[in-house]
C-alpha cells in the first residue's frame, strides 16, 4: 500500500542549512516564549476537567488520578498493581472477617505539617456517607456497619462503625465479611479529608491555597480549563523517594490535540492514543507506546424488559455468535484488545473467568450455528429481525457500531439501524427501558476483583440497566459474599459467571486496555490492569 | 412586475456574467456526477472489507478514491456525502427563506404594534446563541437528516426575516402597491403576486449565501458529533474522519475537503456574480 | 444621545428576560441531568444530589429562584465544577477569549479591509479573482481542517510554536489560535469590503471626482473609503460577539480554556447554570454591540446625522 507523504515522515533528522534557520528561529521565539521544559516538572495530560478535587465531590477517572497524587488512603497500589500499605503500616481481622484494626503510620503528616491520625480517617468516613455531603461515591464504604442508613437519612453519622481506638489506631467493623475490602481503601473517595473543610464556607475547600492534603504532592495552582499543577509536598512520609518536584496535568478535551502535544515534546506522559493514530504511533515510537490490558468491558446491552430480547435467549445467542470479535479487536480498533467471550476480564486477582461455549469455534462453525438459533428464534430471510442499536456520539463507537451492523446483515439477515445519541440522551433513554433495544454500554472494575464486574447484574443493582433478574445468580452471589474461605469463594463467583453467560443478557465484545504515550525520559512506569499511575513513582532519567 | 418577467430580466442578465456561468457550472457538474457517479460504481456506501481498509486511489477495482477505514469505497461514500450536504444545504436554506419571507413579508406589510412585537421576537431570537439553540435541538429530540433541517433552517431565517422586512416596508410605499389596494386585491394577494416578486433579487442572492453558511454549520454539527448520522455521510462527516486520517491517508482527507473547498467557493462566487447583477449602482456602468 | 442610549438599554431588559426564561426552558427539557452517568447512583443518594442543588423542586419555583440570584449579582454555582461558582468559571474565561477575540478582529479588519480594497480598484482581474479566492480559504475550508494542519506543520513538524495553550506562557501561543480565528472574519470582511467598494466606485460622486481629475488614491482616502466601510459596521456588531465569545473549535484543537469551550461541555454536562449564564453574557453582549453600532453609525453616517 503507497501512502501519498506530503509532509516529512519524520523529525528525527534535519539538513545543515535548515538547522540554522530553525535554530535562529527558536532562538528568536523562545525570547518570547516560556521557560524551556524543566526536568524536575512532569507534564502530563489529564484528560476532560476533573469535577473537583475534593474526594467526595467527584467521580470520574480523571479526577481520581490527580486526587491519587495529591492524598493517600489506608492502602494504595505499587507502580505495576500490586496492593500496597499506605497511610497505614499494618491491619488485623478478627475471625469473623467483621472487624479491621488498622495502625496507621506514626510518620503521616499533612501537606500543612499536621500529624494524620484515626480521628481525621473517622472525620473523612462520616463526611462520605453524610447525606449533607451527596458523595458520588458513598457506596464505596456501603458494606461498613450502618453506612446504609445514615446514607438514607435514617441514622446520624456518628453512628458509622468507624472509630479511633487510638490516635494511630483504627478499628472499622463490617456487617458482612468483604474479600476485597482493602482493595476498596485505596479508592480515592476514602482517602482522608483535613477537617478544615469542614470550616470552609459554601464549596471552596478543594481550591488551591485552602486543600490540604496527605500525599506525595499537594495542590499548588488550577487555572480552570487549562492545568492543574502540583508542587512536592514536603511533609509526605516517603517524600524522599519522590523523584519529581512538581506534576502538571493539563486539561485535553481532544484526543489528536493530545497527541500533537506529545509529538511537540510538550507533555512528556499522555492519558490516551487516539485509535487511528496508534499503528502510526507504533511505527514512529515503539518503545514509547504502551498498551495494556485494563479492567474494563465494552459490550453491547439488551433490554430484556421488552421484546424481542425478553424472551427469546435464542436470539440474543445468535447474535452474539455471528459477531466476529477477532476481527473488531484486530482490525476496527486495532489497539490490542482482548476479545471478549466472558463477562469478567482476564487478569483479575483469584479468579479464572468461564467462557461461552462457542470461544473455540471456527468462524464457520460459529457462523452456521448462529444461522440455526436465528432461525429457531423465529426469523429469517421473509422475516428479518429489525433492530435497533443505539451508542453515543464518537467516532470509535461509530466504528464499532458499523462494523458489528455489517456482520449481522452478512451472516444473519439482520436489518440494524444505528442511532447515535448524544451521551446523556442515551443514558436517560437506557434507564427508562422503554424504547431501547441494543445499545452500547461499557464498565470499568473499581478494584481489582471479580466482584465489582459480577455485581452490575444482581437483580438490586442500580446500574444493572438491562432488566436482568435470575434467582440463581443472585443466591450464588450472595453465597459466595458469605464465604471466608478465598477458594471456595472464587468456585462461587465462577459458577456465577456461568448461569450469567448461559443466559446473555449482554454481548461483551472486547476487553479494553488502557494506552499512553510515554516519554524516553521517564522511569518507573509500570503497566497496571487499574491504569493507576501515581507520579510519586515518577521520575526522569539522566540524559545521555 | 410579475414573477416571470423577474425571471427572465434574471435569465438575460446571468448570461452575461462569466462569474455566474462558471460557478453555476461546476456546481450543476458536481451534482450531476454526485447522483449517476454511484449508480456506476459496483460498490455501496455501506460494505464494509476489513481486509481492504485504507487503500490508495486506484483504477483497479473501481477503487477511484480508495476506500476509508472500515474498507468502505470513498467515491461512492464521497459522492454520497455532495448529495448529502447539497441537500441539506439546499433544503434548510429553502426552509429558512419561506419562514424568513413569509415573517419578514407580514411584519412588513401590516406593520405598526404588530411590525414591532414580531420584530421583537426577532430581537430575543438573535439574543440567543445559535450553537446553543442547535446543540439543545439536536439533543433534544431525535436525530434524523429531517431534524438537521429544521435546525440549521431556523437559525438562518432572522437574517432574512430583517432584510425582507426592510424591502417591504420600502415596496409597500410604492405607486403599484396602493394601486392593487385601490382595486381591492387582499392584503395576501397583494404580498403574494406584488411585493415578493420584487424581493426576488435580494432573495436569490442571500439564498446563494446561506447556503455555504448551511454546509459549515452542518459540518461543524459533525464536528460536534451531532450531524449526520452513520452509516450515511456528508462533506462534513468524512472530512472530519478525515483529519485524523491525514498523515497515514492523505487522500481520505484531501478528496472530501477539496470538494468541498470548490462547492463553497462556487457558491460565494455564484452569490457574489448574481449580487452584482442585482445591484443598481453596478448597472450604471 | 446618553438618552437615546438609556432608553435603549431599559427596553432591552424585557428582552433580556424572556432570553433567560427561553433558554432555562430549552436547557431544561434536554434529556438527562448533570448527575447521570454509566454507573447508576443508588436511589438515596441520587436524592441527596437533587436536594443539594434543588433539582427537586418544581421547575418554575426553580426559575425564580435562578432569577432572584441574578438579582443578587450571583449566577449560581457550577452544577459539573462543585467548588467553583458560574462567576468564577466564566470570569476565568472570559478575559482570554476577549484578548483572542480582539487581536483576532484586528488582524481580521486589516488584513480583511486591505484585501477587499485592492481587489474591489482591480476588480475582475486576475488579481482580483486571486485574492478573492485566497481569502475566502476562511470560508470555504472549515477550521477543524485548517487548525490541525497549522499545529501540526508549525508545532509538531517545524516545533516553531507551541501546540498546546498550556505549554508555554509567552506570545508565541496566540499566533496559530488568533489566525484561525481571524481566517473566517478575513473573508467576510473582504467580500462585503470589495463589494461596497465596487459600488461606491461606480457612484456619480466619484465619477464627478474623476472628471475633476483626482487621482485613484485621493478618490479612495477621501471620498470612497468611509461610504465603503461604513456598511461594514453593521456586520461587525454581531460578528465581534461572536469572536469574543470564543469558538469551539478552535478553543478545543489548541486546548484553549475560552467561553466556547465552557459553553459547549455545559451544554452536552447539562450544567444548567453554567449554560444560562453563558446565555445571559451572549444576549447582554448582542445588546451592547448592537446599541453601540447605532450609535456610531448616527455619529458616522452624516445621512442619519442631518435627520
Amino acid at each position: 500500500m503507497r501512502t501519498i507523504r506530503l509532509l516529512p515522515a519524520s523529525n528525527k533528522t534535519r539538513p545543515g542549512w535548515q538547522q540554522s534557520l530553525l535554530l535562529c528561529a527558536l532562538l528568536a521565539l523562545a525570547a518570547c516564549s516560556g521557560p524551556v521544559q524543566d526536568r524536575t516538572v512532569l507534564n502530563r495530560t489529564l484528560g476532560v476537567e476533573p469535577e473537583s478535587l475534593d474526594y467526595h465531590k467527584a467521580r470520574t477517572k480523571q479526577a481520581g488520578d490527580v486526587q491519587r497524587d495529591i492524598g493517600e488512603g489506608l492502602t494504595g497500589y505499587s507502580a505495576t498493581g500490586e496492593l500496597l500499605a499506605a497511610a497505614a503500616e499494618s491491619w488485623q481481622l478478627s475471625d469473623d472477617g467483621l472487624r479491621y484494626t488498622f495502625n496507621l503510620r506514626k510518620d503521616a503528616r499533612w501537606s500543612n505539617g499536621d500529624v494524620v491520625t484515626a480521628e481525621h480517617f473517622v472525620y473523612s468516613f462520616r463526611r462520605l456517607v453524610d447525606p449533607r455531603t451527596a458523595a458520588f461515591y458513598a457506596q464505596t464504604i456501603i458494606d461498613i456497619e450502618n453506612a446504609s442508613e445514615i446514607i438514607a437519612g435514617d441514622l446520624p453519622p456518628e453512628e458509622l462503625a468507624v472509630t479511633a481506638s487510638g490516635e494511630f489506631e483504627l478499628t472499622v467493623r463490617l456487617r458482612q465479611p468483604v474479600p476485597y475490602f482493602l482493595a476498596l481503601l485505596s479508592h480515592p473517595s476514602t482517602f482522608p479529608v483535613h477537617p478544615s473543610a469542614a470550616e470552609a464556607p459554601g464549596d471552596d475547600y478543594a481550591r488551591p491555597g485552602r486543600l490540604i492534603s496527605n500525599g506525595a504532592y499537594q495542590l499548588d495552582a488550577w487555572q480552570l480549563g487549562s492545568v492543574i499543577e502540583l508542587r512536592r509536598n514536603e511533609f509526605y512520609h516517603a517524600n524522599d523517594d519522590t523523584g519529581i518536584d512538581r506534576v502538571r496535568h493539563h486539561i485535553t478535551t481532544e484526543a489528536h490535540a493530545e497527541l500533537n502535544r506529545y509529538r511537540a515534546g510538550e507533555v512528556d506522559l499522555t492519558s490516551g492514543i487516539p485509535q487511528d493514530a496508534l499503528l502510526q504511533m507504533r511505527a514512529e515510537r515503539p518503545d514509547e507506546v504502551h498498551v495494556a490490558p485494563y479492567l474494563g468491558v465494552y459490550f453491547y446491552g439488551f433490554n430484556l424488559k421488552r421484546e424481542p430480547f425478553k424472551s427469546n435467549l435464542k436470539l440474543r445467542q445468535a447474535l452474539s455468535m455471528a459477531i466476529d470479535r477477532e476481527d473488531i479487536t484486530e482490525k476496527v480498533t486495532g489497539r490490542g484488545e482482548t476479545p471478549a467471550y466472558s463477562w469478567v476480564p482476564p487478569g483479575v486477582d483469584r479468579y479464572e473467568p468461564r467462557l461461552f461455549p462457542y470461544a473455540a469455534m471456527s468462524r464457520e462453525e460459529r457462523h452456521a450455528a448462529a444461522r440455526q438459533l436465528y432461525r429457531e428464534a423465529g426469523f429469517g430471510e421473509d422475516n428479518p429481525l429489525q433492530l435497533e442499536l443505539r451508542y453515543n456520539t464518537s467516532q470509535s463507537h461509530s466504528r464499532v457500531a458499523v462494523a458489528i451492523e455489517d456482520m449481522w446483515r452478512e451472516v444473519l439477515g439482520v436489518e440494524t439501524s444505528l442511532i447515535n445519541e448524544e451521551f446523556r440522551v442515551l443514558l436517560a433513554n437506557i434507564k427508562a427501558q422503554e424504547i431501547t433495544q441494543v445499545f452500547l454500554s461499557s464498565w470499568l472494575g473499581d478494584y481489582n476483583d471479580a466482584h465489582t464486574f459480577l455485581h452490575l447484574l444482581q437483580t438490586d443493582s442500580p446500574s444493572n440497566l438491562f432488566g436482568y433478574s435470575n434467582d440463581d445468580f443472585d443466591s450464588l452471589m450472595l453465597r459466595s459474599a458469605a464465604q471466608t474461605d478465598p477458594q471456595r469463594r472464587q468456585l462461587y463467583l465462577e459458577e456465577a459467571e456461568r448461569v450469567l453467560l448461559d443466559d446473555h443478557p449482554v454481548l461483551p465484545i472486547y476487553f479494553r486496555v488502557s494506552k499512553h504515550l510515554v516519554s524516553p525520559r521517564i522511569e518507573g512506569w509500570g503497566d497496571n490492569v487499574l491504569d493507576y499511575h501515581y507520579s510519586q513513582h515518577l521520575s526522569f532519567s539522566e540524559p545521555d | 412586475m410579475s414573477t416571470l418577467v423577474a425571471l427572465q430580466q434574471l435569465g438575460s442578465q446571468v448570461r452575461r456574467s462569466r462569474v455566474v456561468l462558471v460557478s453555476g457550472g461546476i456546481l450543476l457538474a458536481i451534482g450531476v456526477i454526485a447522483l449517476l457517479g454511484p449508480l456506476l460504481s459496483p460498490h455501496s456506501y455501506l460494505d464494509t472489507d476489513l481486509d481492504r481498509r485504507l487503500l490508495a486511489p486506484a483504477f483497479a477495482a473501481a477503487r477511484l478514491f480508495g476506500t476509508d477505514d472500515l474498507g468502505r469505497d470513498l467515491f461512492v461514500r464521497t459522492m454520497m456525502g455532495v448529495q448529502v450536504t447539497l441537500l441539506v444545504a439546499v433544503v434548510a436554506s429553502i426552509v429558512s427563506l419561506v419562514i424568513g419571507v413569509l415573517y419578514g413579508a407580514i411584519a412588513g406589510f401590516v406593520g405598526g404594534r404588530v411590525d414591532a412585537l414580531m420584530m421583537r421576537a426577532v430581537d430575543v431570537l438573535y439574543a440567543l446563541p445559535f450553537i446553543f439553540l442547535v446543540i439543545l435541538l439536536m439533543v433534544a429530540f431525535e436525530r434524523s437528516l429531517f431534524l438537521i433541517f429544521v435546525a440549521i433552517g431556523a437559525i438562518n431565517w432572522l437574517d432574512m426575516a430583517r432584510i425582507v422586512r426592510g424591502q417591504t416596508l420600502s415596496i409597500k410605499e410604492r405607486e403599484f402597491v396602493d394601486a392593487a389596494r385601490l382595486i381591492g386585491v387582499s392584503p395576501i394577494g397583494i404580498i403574494f403576486r406584488h411585493i415578493t416578486p420584487n424581493l426576488f433579487g435580494v432573495v436569490v442572492v442571500y439564498m446563494t449565501l446561506t447556503i455555504p453558511q448551511a454546509i459549515l454549520v452542518e459540518s461543524f454539527l459533525s464536528f460536534l458529533g451531532l450531524g449526520i448520522q452513520e452509516p450515511q455521510t456528508s462533506l462534513g462527516a468524512l472530512v472530519n474522519g478525515g483529519v485524523s486520517q491525514m498523515e497515514q491517508a492523505t487522500w481520505v482527507l484531501l478528496i472530501p475537503a477539496g470538494l468541498l473547498a470548490i462547492i463553497l467557493l462556487c457558491f460565494n462566487f455564484l452569490g457574489d456574480g448574481l449580487r452584482d447583477l442585482a445591484d443598481p449602482r453596478k448597472q450604471a456602468t | 444621545m446618553l438618552r437615546y442610549a438609556s432608553m435603549r438599554v431599559l427596553g432591552a431588559i424585557p428582552t433580556l428576560l424572556l432570553v433567560i426564561v427561553i433558554a432555562f426552558i430549552m436547557v431544561r427539557a434536554a434529556p438527562g441531568g448533570p448527575f447521570d452517568a454509566e454507573r447508576v447512583l443508588p436511589p438515596e443518594i441520587e436524592r441527596n444530589i437533587a436536594h443539594a442543588y434543588h433539582l427537586d423542586e418544581p421547575l418554575p419555583r426553580q426559575l425564580l429562584r435562578y432569577i432572584s440570584g441574578l438579582l443578587d449579582g450571583d449566577l449560581g454555582p457550577s452544577y459539573r465544577y462543585r467548588d467553583y461558582t458560574v462567576s468564577e468559571l466564566i470570569g476565568s474565561a472570559l478575559p482570554l477569549s476577549f484578548r483572542l477575540g480582539l487581536i483576532a478582529m484586528s488582524l481580521a479588519l486589516v488584513l480583511g479591509v486591505g484585501t477587499g480594497l485592492v481587489a474591489a480598484l482591480r476588480k475582475n482581474t486576475v488579481l482580483d479573482r486571486l485574492l478573492t479566492g485566497i481569502a475566502m480559504l476562511g470560508i470555504s475550508v472549515p477550521i477543524f481542517v485548517i487548525a490541525p494542519l497549522l499545529v501540526l506543520g508549525f508545532a509538531v513538524y517545524l516545533n516553531w510554536l507551541p501546540a498546546g495553550w498550556s505549554s508555554s506562557s509567552g506570545i508565541s501561543r496566540y499566533l496559530l489560535p488568533v489566525f484561525a480565528l481571524a481566517l473566517p472574519q478575513i473573508a467576510f470582511i473582504a467580500r462585503i469590503t470589495r463589494g461596497e467598494m465596487i459600488g461606491v466606485m461606480a457612484s456619480d460622486f466619484v465619477r464627478t471626482g474623476r472628471a475633476q481629475g483626482l487621482g485613484t488614491w485621493s478618490i479612495v482616502r477621501y471620498h470612497a473609503l468611509k461610504p465603503a466601510l461604513l456598511p461594514l459596521l453593521s456586520y461587525m456588531g454581531p460578528a465581534m460577539v461572536g469572536i469574543l465569545t470564543g469558538s469551539v473549535v478552535v478553543e478545543q484543537i489548541f486546548g484553549i480554556p475560552g467561553l466556547g469551550q465552557l459553553f459547549v461541555r455545559a451544554a452536552l454536562n447539562r450544567d444548567y447554570t453554567v449554560v444560562l449564564g453563558s446565555v445571559i453574557l451572549y444576549a447582554v453582549l448582542i445588546i451592547l454591540f448592537n446599541l453601540l453600532v447605532d450609535i456610531l453609525y448616527g455619529l458616522l453616517d452624516p445621512r442619519i446625522r442631518r435627520r
